[in-house]
């Protein structure tokens, strides 16, 4: 069970729209105490007062980005998606397959607020024009399916999905579909062939989900925390969204924060987007004794590394973008002085080898050759040469290559590890001195 | 397209398999959630895993025709997925997060410490049948690590002593 490691007291719903109804003690919020706490209020207001139009106006200017580690604007997503006269009514598809390394915050809201995103999915179908939404969750959250399940029924038998939803003459529903594991599943192209029970090799874009997508319908994929902020943009507007960052931030909203790694208080965190890394380490207790900070890891395993002075950053998009790196999750993961960069970074590449589809050359060739350099050198056998053929490895993997994110993901560390700890990457290289290897293989490109 | 008709063919057999009718039922109304059948195919695989714990290349055959899609297409599915089991497992199937934040957390000093103790590798089963060890993709656990499940429960942080107490809950 996934903990928020603030108390009811702190927790506001002023101040917190994505965790003031959890309860202490990790139970899940069902119908009745949601209710209770404004739940499906923003449903009422948008059947009530709003078009599909004005409803994706006011996401656009709280400028709401995608919590699923891209950070497109939500808005401007759904003003995207195809139509009116003559185009069949689509899908939402909540991305719930979370499994970037070092992401543990979706899991917290499916497991104990499952009406959140429910009422966030709803919001999206109505103004996506979509007639079917489904979660499409990771296997393994199997706590999660139960809860959300469970939900799912309620919400149904109160009338908030089905037919005629809320007396509205709109009719939407909502299927839990659960995976059977690999992380591709959760690229959004990927996810959808998934979602039609094939193998989930990623699609070419275009064309984009959002114009022909689940079955060549439009379809709407949105991570969980992005639709779990849509009911507060709806029921308090997007300048009041827009103020939860509290200018620490061009972001609107807040954002569920965590640390990882060796620290006194591993945890989540709801806190205004745009929270620096600092204030971040101080809820987690800083590092546990013994230890010291070498290095960070903002947002996931497909995001580069930061130096400690870049805790004193904004953790929001533009910010860790324009540091170098990504803001990803947005969850950090912190490395120990004692701990080898080397080590992570094949650990790393173990991990997007292994889950690689397989589909593109760079990324299924490249990355099993990454592995084995990376793993002579952390053996302290490598060659001369072997840390410039990861670099360049890193470019043939990087954005623009390949038909999905993936292999840029699985770059970015590599070349970030390399780029700040060189002299880490250096003492593991003692066979072949003087020489450097004698017949690079060029990587092909797609 | 052809939608097979499901409810009242007689039991589908292939090779000797046959799909239980409970699961035939939950298969049919996990169609019901989708435009195309296809899309059950996953929800088949896993309920037939459920019931024998692994995916015999028979049953493959006898989902394919429930659900009236190529077998090629079902077999692809089942090898693509990682918790999809092709082959006998264990009773219970320990998987072990293998992720950043869990090697940040000493990942493998537990995963040596269960090798160890069980006296098998990833991918192996114990003589007695009784455990499966596999990695598996970061668990969403990564406050708690290192993390793993044994078969639906997960745990974390675990280290390596606590490893026979936590095995004797799972017979
Ligand atoms: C390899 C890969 C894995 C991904 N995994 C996830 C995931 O588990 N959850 C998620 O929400 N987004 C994931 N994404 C991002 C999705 O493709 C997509 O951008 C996201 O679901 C869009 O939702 P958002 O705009 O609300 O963030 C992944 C992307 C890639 C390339
Ligand atoms: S980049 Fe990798 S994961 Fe993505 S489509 Fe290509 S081979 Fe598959
Ligand atoms: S890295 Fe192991 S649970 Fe996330």
């Amino acid at each position: 069970m996934s903990r928020i490691l603030q108390d009811r007291d702190e927790r506001r719903p002023e101040t917190h729209p994505l965790t003031f109804r959890l309860n202490d003690d990790g139970t899940p919020v069902m119908l009745d105490a949601y209710r209770e706490q404004q739940g499906y209020a923003s449903v009422e207001r948008a059947f009530s007062d709003l078009t599909s139009k004005t409803l994706i106006d006011e996401l656009k200017t709280a400028n709401l980005r995608g919590r699923g580690g891209g950070g497109f604007s939500a808005g401007l997503k759904w003003s995207l998606t195809m139509q009116g006269e003559g185009i069949p009514r689509g899908y939402i598809v909540c991305n719930a397959d979370e499994m970037e390394p070092g992401t543990f915050k979706d899991r917290l809201l499916l497991e104990q607020q499952p009406h959140l995103l429910i009422e966030g999915m709803i919001l999206a179908g109505f103004a996506n024009n979509a007639y079917q939404g489904y979660i499409f969750m990771r296997g393994e959250y199997v706590d999660a399916a139960r809860t959300v399940q469970r939900a799912l029924e309620e919400a149904r038998a109160a009338g908030w999905l089905g037919r005629d939803v809320a007396g509205s003459g709109w009719d939407f529903d909502i299927a839990l579909h659960t995976g059977a594991g690999r992380y591709i599943c959760g690229e959004e192209t990927a996810l959808i062939n998934s979602l039609e029970g094939k193998r989930a090799n990623p699609r070419a874009k275009p064309p984009f989900p959002g114009q022909s997508g689940a079955w060549g319908k439009p379809t709407v994929v949105n991570n969980v925390e992005t639709l779990c902020n849509v009911p507060s943009v709806v029921l308090h507007g997007a300048d009041w969204y827009q103020g939860l960052s509290q200018g620490k931030s061009g972001d609107g909203g807040t954002k569920l924060y965590g640390v990882s790694g060796k620290v006194k208080r591993p945890g989540l965190w709801e806190l205004p987007m745009g929270t620096t890394g600092n204030e971040l380490m101080e809820r987690a207790g800083g590092m546990r004794d013994g230890h010291t900070l070498k290095t960070w890891l903002p947002g996931g395993g497909s995001t580069g590394f930061l130096l400690p002075e870049h805790l004193e950053l904004a953790l929001d998009f533009d910010t860790i973008g324009n540091a170098g790196s990504r803001l990803g999750t947005g969850l950090i993961a912190v490395v120990a002085d004692d701990q080898s960069v080397v080590s992570l970074a094949r650990n790393l590449e173990e991990f997007f080898s292994r889950e690689s589809c397989g589909w593109c050359t760079p990324c299924r060739d490249g990355l099993p050759w990454s592995v084995k350099l990376l793993q002579a050198l952390e053996a302290g056998e490598g060659e001369r040469g072997d840390i410039d053929l990861l670099e360049s490895l890193a470019v043939d993997l990087g954005p623009g290559r390949t038909f999905c994110a993936h292999a840029p993901g699985a770059a970015m560390p590599m070349a970030s590890a390399i780029h700040y700890f060189r002299d880490e990457f250096e003492r593991g290289v003692t066979r072949g001195q003087g020489k450097a290897h004698a017949d690079p293989i060029p990587v092909g490109s797609v | 397209m052809t939608h097979a008709s499901t409810s009242t063919s007689a039991p589908i057999a292939t090779d000797g398999f046959v799909l239980h009718d409970e699961d035939r039922a939950a298969i049919a109304h996990e169609r019901k959630h989708y435009p195309h059948p296809q899309a059950a195919s996953i929800e088949a695989l896993k309920i037939v895993q459920k019931r024998h714990g692994w995916v015999p290349d028979a049953a493959i055959e006898a989902i394919a025709r429930e659900l009236g899609v190529p077998p090629a297409s079902v077999e692809g599915v089942a090898t693509f997925y990682s918790l999809i089991f092709r082959q006998p497992v264990g009773r219970h199937v320990i998987l072990i997060c293998d992720s950043s934040s869990c090697f940040l957390t000493d990942y493998e000093a537990l995963r040596d410490a269960f090798f160890a103790h069980l006296g098998i590798g990833f991918g192996q089963t114990t003589p007695d049948d009784r455990f499966t060890l596999l990695p598996v993709c970061c668990l969403g656990a990564c406050d708690r690590g290192p993390a793993l499940m044994i078969g639906d429960d997960t745990y974390g942080p675990v280290t390596p002593e606590e490893i026979p107490t936590l095995l004797e809950g799972y017979a």
